[in-house]
């Protein structure tokens, strides 16, 4: 109990800090605000609505650009990690292009996909089709191969070899790779939104930049930080779901 | 290929290449195993037992020689393996475990788990149908490995030393459980074993192969009556004698087989299992 009261109370802390410290003139409120300052201009912003209309479109915009990236991640990391060929194939294509900044592609993407959603979404698909592509992999190349022997011996299909002994064997990793991706993803629409975007939460940052707006940018941090927050909760949540076998085990 | 032969294995060898040397595991072995009977393999470590199983199984294939196995009923799986050590699927039920050669076969998920339930009733585990593998003791996980290979009902069923990870009592109990089960259903089976005892309990003959290549150097047939009982099977008469003729076989491989590898250290079979599935991996 005292653990849970000393956990709250050190944020709690800095929050009163930070506000003292801006009152009496230590802090620059010009540059850093304060805390009353920002929670001045976050409530008209919940109210009229402007908050969330945001925080749907990049919620709207992370989540297609997860799928999109991690549905083939997924399947392209299954079939390189089962079949010797097809990572034989492919790893020196993904060797090569990985290391390669997201944000570098940026302008190529722009070029290609132009200024619309595609170009955004697309921009967190690749950052998180990587990830989860190669956990995915590592997951299946990972599983015993005594349980490979026991689907062979039972001459299972191969698609019953994915659903019974791939998949879920490399599920503990395949959700680690959405984990990274996630950290990817939210990182990646900031980015994303910078350039040709109208509405988001990073659009929010950049603009209150442009207007030196820095209640306001602290408003969208703060809504970033939730967003990753609710989206690794839902990702926990869906791990406990889907790897049922690794309860208590923790 | 005589009505009565469920195996027949005619010049099966198996070569490979470990460090540029070819090792030669198995050597020229004919051997037929009757319909429903429990044939026991004995042998000095890394004489083929486990490739000669693997082959029966579809595992690995040989390189020279034949293999035929009977199948009466096309509908059943040919082999069913229980592997040596921890095999059961640690994402799976106990039920589901159990059941998986069923789930391949096609069996409604109804019906598989009704039949899953039955055999997890005979073993007095049905309170664990729902609990995870990591969740049980290594007895209770070599059991249901054992279940699964029984469950799909295969017309073969083969086991590569399944109670060798098991302490003195959990072995014990599982061997008779084993037995009942087996004594109940007579399906041809082939079992590897360390251990003479084991061999003499549950087998109607046993086999001693040679230390690598691996051959077969001689049948011993164990003429003790069924049903047999762990508790009196060593006062059984001619237990003491067919436990001395099969050691003083045994004996002179494991020698041959320590003198060898003093001289040349050949890879472990275990290692060479793992690279060979490795490689044939697909």
């Amino acid at each position: 109990m005292s653990m849970e009261i000393l956990s709250f109370l050190s944020p709690s802390l800095i929050l009163v800090l930070w506000e003292v410290f801006a009152r009496i003139g230590v802090v620059d409120t010009r540059l850093f605000s304060s805390p009353t300052r920002i929670f001045c201009t976050l409530v008209p912003m919940i109210y009229s609505g402007e908050l969330l209309y945001h925080t749907l479109i990049s919620a709207n915009r992370i989540i297609l650009g997860f799928l999109a990236g991690a549905v083939p991640g997924v399947i392209l990391g299954l079939s390189m990690g089962l079949f010797p060929p097809i990572r034989v194939c492919l790893m020196p294509i993904v060797s090569a292009t990985f290391p390669i900044p997201k944000l570098a592609i940026m302008p190529l993407i722009l070029i290609v996909f132009g200024l619309g959603e595609t170009s955004k979404i697309f921009t967190i698909a690749i950052g998180v089709f990587y990830l989860v592509l190669i956990n995915t992999m590592a997951g299946v190349m990972n599983i015993d191969d005594i349980y490979m022997d026991v689907a062979k011996n039972f001459d299972a299909t191969r698609y019953q070899f994915y659903t019974t002994v791939a998949l879920p064997g490399a599920m503990p990793m395949i959700f680690a790779g959405f984990k990274l991706g996630m950290g990817t993803a939210l990182l990646l629409i900031v980015a994303a939104e910078l350039s040709a975007a109208k509405a988001g939460v990073g659009w929010m940052v950049w603009r209150a930049y442009d207007m030196f707006d820095i209640e306001k940018m602290f408003v969208a941090l703060i809504t970033l930080a939730i967003l990753g927050y609710v989206f690794s909760y839902i990702l926990d949540f869906l791990e406990r779901i889907f790897i049922p076998w690794k309860n208590g085990r923790r | 290929m005589d009505h009565t032969c469920a195996i027949l294995m005619e010049g099966l060898t198996k070569e490979f290449t470990a460090g540029g040397t070819k090792v030669v595991a198995l050597e020229r072995i004919n051997l037929s195993v009757i319909e429903g009977e429990f044939l026991c393999i004995v042998g000095p470590s890394g004489c083929g037992k486990t490739t000669l199983l693997r082959i029966l199984a579809g595992l690995e294939s040989q390189t020279f020689g034949r293999v035929f196995i009977k199948a009466k009923n096309p509908e059943k799986p040919l082999t069913s393996m229980v592997f040596q050590g921890d095999s059961i699927f640690p994402w799976m039920t106990v039920e589901e475990n159990v059941a998986y050669g069923l789930r391949i076969k096609g069996v409604s998920l109804k019906q598989r788990r009704a039949i899953a339930r039955d055999y997890l009733q005979k073993l007095g585990l049905v309170r664990f149908a729902k609990a995870y593998p990591h969740q049980l003791s290594g007895g209770m996980k070599q059991r249901i490995n054992v279940a699964r290979a029984f469950v799909s009902d295969p017309e073969i069923l083969l086991m590569d030393e399944p109670f060798g990870s098991l302490d003195e009592q959990n072995r014990l109990i599982l061997q008779q459980e084993l037995l009942k089960i087996w004594e109940g259903s007579k399906k041809t089976s082939l079992f590897i074993t360390h251990s003479i005892d084991e061999a003499l309990l549950l087998g109607d003959r046993v086999i001693v192969m040679t230390a690598q290549p691996g051959k077969v150097k001689d049948i011993v047939d164990v003429n003790i009556p069924r049903p047999r009982d762990i508790l009196t099977l060593r006062e059984t008469s001619g237990f003491t004698a067919l436990y001395k003729r099969i050691w003083q076989l045994l004996q002179e491989e494991v020698l041959k087989a320590k003198a060898t590898e003093l001289v040349n250290s050949p890879v472990s079979s275990s290692k060479r299992h793992r690279k060979n599935t490795q490689e044939g991996k697909t």
